[in-house]
């Protein structure tokens, strides 16, 4: 019965389109609609892309992986409740946990409803629902899973960490040496992004959107942007669109050297720390030359871009091309031929296929545990439509896999940006013979005329560095932004590291979970 | 490998130390951090890092500080795991409410005396998050803060010039870690 169902098939049969959202369709159901919905996702392998609240209301976003179709069904819930996914898709957990501390929607059946976001101290609970609540007048301490056995003992972490890194509590139960369970617990990041953009102009909701995840600034921007554009209908002009993904592709690169050092590092293997961090200083520096900021913030923004490459960037930029290309290459013969460090990497945290694919994972987690979904591709995005490049897959699914998926996709990125800088179209000129920025008009809220009025609804999935991003949003017709929900691929990355360390050494951790490098802050939002 | 080391053996280290014409800053800034860092703590001088809530930008450039071109630890000043090794708080971020406690009880286990830096404009007056029901704002909202290095995130070189200024006004105003005065009878 696997796949036998298609999914606007069921959509059409169940729900009613909603007019005004691109370029996916929306569909309202029913609870009777919901409930069947539940029931086919158990027979049919979609994966969910996404859970997200608003006041009394539940929406979700599910993919059909081989055709690529996308929709999105909502629920009206007045009495603050509906039927839980978790049963039959456990990534859609959290996603309910955190709409039930933020909207106060309660997920019926769910598999786990202990709160997620919510840790007590914001002085208001609900605070993104219609009726915000007292805070608890007496909150316990949070509940940890229980773990039974002879012999076990805890060993609490966080969230202050040891490196520099970011916050967040992992209880380990081990028998020893070995971990028998990691919990996470996570939200001490939550700044209430969702809450803060809601009201304000696009633009400024997209320094908010730059903002939720630094290491991906540039793509959480792009996914933001390409969001607005298909709400507002917005056609970017195509240079920006080229400069948008030489910006993303350069990134993509300098995480993933930075990655593959840190994960050597941890296995006390600090030359190559050493080696690939000049490699990610590079990158920025020269990011910082042609965009005028070392991590790119703020230069991508609804419409296109905010800076224009200079006469000097095309030389430069392929220059840093072709010296990654040179320097790359011999450090991974390096990590290939060190047994010392294979031995701390092959056959370390390992996620099975079903495991990726159960929860949805995407990035190099997915990828280097047979799922081979890549945002670039599927459902694709301009410029890559018309790029040569690879979408390397291994099955292994250890931490020297998810090394190697990296070290792949450095080398398919720097093929990328040759490409792109060679391909790129030219500077627009004006009939005055100026040179305008490559940036569509959108409406800013203050009366500038926009290409179409709102309201309007937009979805869009981008890749970056770690996985697919999906960023939802709704634009007013005045031009302020009413809801938006950008969903970090740390989402159905975060659930798998708790599944990767189990039997492994609790030495071995930094290693599994550097070899992940979840977002926290763009998970907690 | 060997072959790599051998050659980095003859080319010399990438630390940038000879004033690049680009980067002046750096050199002259490097120079001026070592006096100043020897003359007060006798070369030394620990760091625990902080992320009260941050993006996790500043962490990026607070890490670059560590890679050989910048190279931190031939001041004597180096990043350490626990907050009771730590001379330094380098705090980022807007102060999540569900980091306030955090982020007090590590300032709590830092021994006298002890110096509180606000790293990127998050940390200094909330940036972008200014007003969330979730933030409580500025680092100095919760505790006493030295000193402000501005940034979204702050450079590599702002942050080692925001080090150097708060080794020099503490020389300057005889304080040794906020709010204690270095007094013949001690505490």
């Amino acid at each position: 019965m696997y796949g036998e169902q298609p999914l606007f098939g069921l959509m059409n049969r169940i729900g009613t389109l909603v007019e005004e959202h691109r370029p996916w369709p929306r569909y309202r159901v029913t609870r009777e609609g919901w409930g069947q919905f539940i029931e086919e996702l158990a027979g049919n392998a979609w994966s969910l892309v996404g859970l997200w609240g608003e006041p009394r209301k539940v929406h979700a976003a599910i993919r059909e992986d081989l055709s690529g179709d996308i929709a999105v069904i909502s629920l009206e819930c007045p009495q603050g409740r509906f039927p839980s996914l978790s049963p039959v898709r456990p990534a859609a957990n959290r996603l309910e946990r955190a709409a039930h501390d933020l909207y106060g929607l309660t997920a019926e059946r769910t598999t786990d409803p202990r709160p997620w976001l919510d840790h007590d101290a914001w002085g208001v609970r609900r605070p993104l629902s219609d009726r915000p609540g007292a805070p608890a007048p007496n909150p316990g301490p949070y509940t940890f899973l229980p773990v039974e056995g002879e012999g076990l003992h805890q060993i609490p972490v966080g969230p202050v960490h040891a490196g520099i890194i970011e916050p967040g509590h992992f209880r380990f139960t081990a028998n020893g040496e070995t971990v028998v369970r990691l919990e996470e617990r996570l939200g001490y990041v939550h700044k209430g992004i969702e809450r803060l953009m809601r009201g304000k102009t696009v633009q400024d909701a997209a320094r908010l959107a730059a903002r939720v995840s630094g290491d991906s600034t540039v793509a959480h921007s792009l996914a933001f942007a390409r969001a607005v554009e298909a709400a507002l209908g917005i056609r970017v002009p195509p240079r920006a669109v080229w400069l948008r993904a030489l910006m993303a592709e350069l990134e993509r690169i300098a995480n993933h050297v930075g990655d593959i050092g840190a994960v050597c590092n941890d296995a006390a293997f600090a030359f190559m720390l050493a080696e690939m961090s000049q490699l990610r200083e590079s990158v920025l520096r020269a990011a910082d030359t042609c965009f005028g900021h070392r991590l790119m913030m703020d230069r991508v923004v609804p419409g296109g871009v905010a800076v224009d490459l200079h006469d000097r960037g095309p030389t430069l930029l392929l220059d840093l091309a072709a010296d990654l290309r040179r320097r790359f290459a011999p450090l991974v013969a390096i990590y290939d031929g060190k047994a010392s460090l294979q031995d701390r990497t092959m056959t370390t945290g390992i996620v099975s296929t079903g495991l990726v694919n159960r929860f949805g994972t995407g990035g190099y987690v997915g990828r280097a545990s047979g799922r081979g979904l890549d945002a670039r591709r599927n459902p694709g995005y301009a410029p890559y439509d018309d790029l040569e490049f690879e979408v390397p897959v291994l099955t292994d699914g250890d931490v020297n896999a998810r090394v190697w998926i990296r070290i792949r996709e450095v080398e398919q990125s720097i093929d990328l940006i040759e490409q792109i800088v060679k391909r790129l179209p030219g500077v627009p000129r004006g009939l005055d013979g100026s040179t305008p920025l490559p940036l569509a008009s959108v409406m800013d809220g203050q009366g500038g005329a926009g290409p179409r009025e709102g309201p309007g609804e937009g979805l869009a999935l981008v890749e970056s560095f770690r996985g697919e991003i999906m960023t939802w949003v709704r634009v007013n017709g005045d031009g302020a932004v009413d809801r938006c929900h950008p969903r970090d691929p740390s989402w159905f990355q975060w659930p798998l590291l708790e599944a990767a360390i189990e039997s492994n050494i609790v030495a071995d951790f930094p290693l599994c979970n550097k070899s992940f490098n979840c977002s926290y802050s763009g998970h907690d939002l | 490998m060997f072959k790599h080391i051998l050659k980095s053996l003859t080319v010399g280290p990438v630390t940038e130390t000879a004033p690049a014409p680009a980067e002046p800053a750096l050199a002259e800034l490097a120079d001026k951090l070592q006096k100043a860092a020897k003359a007060r703590l006798g070369r030394s001088l620990s760091i625990r890092e902080v992320d009260a809530g941050s993006c996790n930008g500043c962490e990026l450039e607070i890490h670059a500080l560590n890679n050989p071109i910048y190279d931190l630890e031939r001041f004597g000043i180096r990043f350490v795991a626990s907050p009771r090794h730590a001379d330094v708080l380098l705090v980022t971020g807007p102060v999540t409410k569900n980091m306030r406690e955090a982020l007090f009880r590590t300032w709590d286990a830092t021994p006298d005396p002890k110096w509180i830096v606000a790293c990127g404009d998050c940390a200094i007056d909330g940036g972008v998050f200014k007003g969330s029901y979730a933030c409580v704002g500025p680092v100095e909202a919760v505790v006493p803060v030295d000193l402000r290095i501005p940034g979204c995130p702050p450079r590599p070189t702002e942050l080692l010039a925001g080090l150097l200024a708060l080794l020099e006004t503490s020389a300057a105003s005889g304080i040794v870690g906020h709010g204690k005065r270095a007094t013949a009878d001690g505490p």
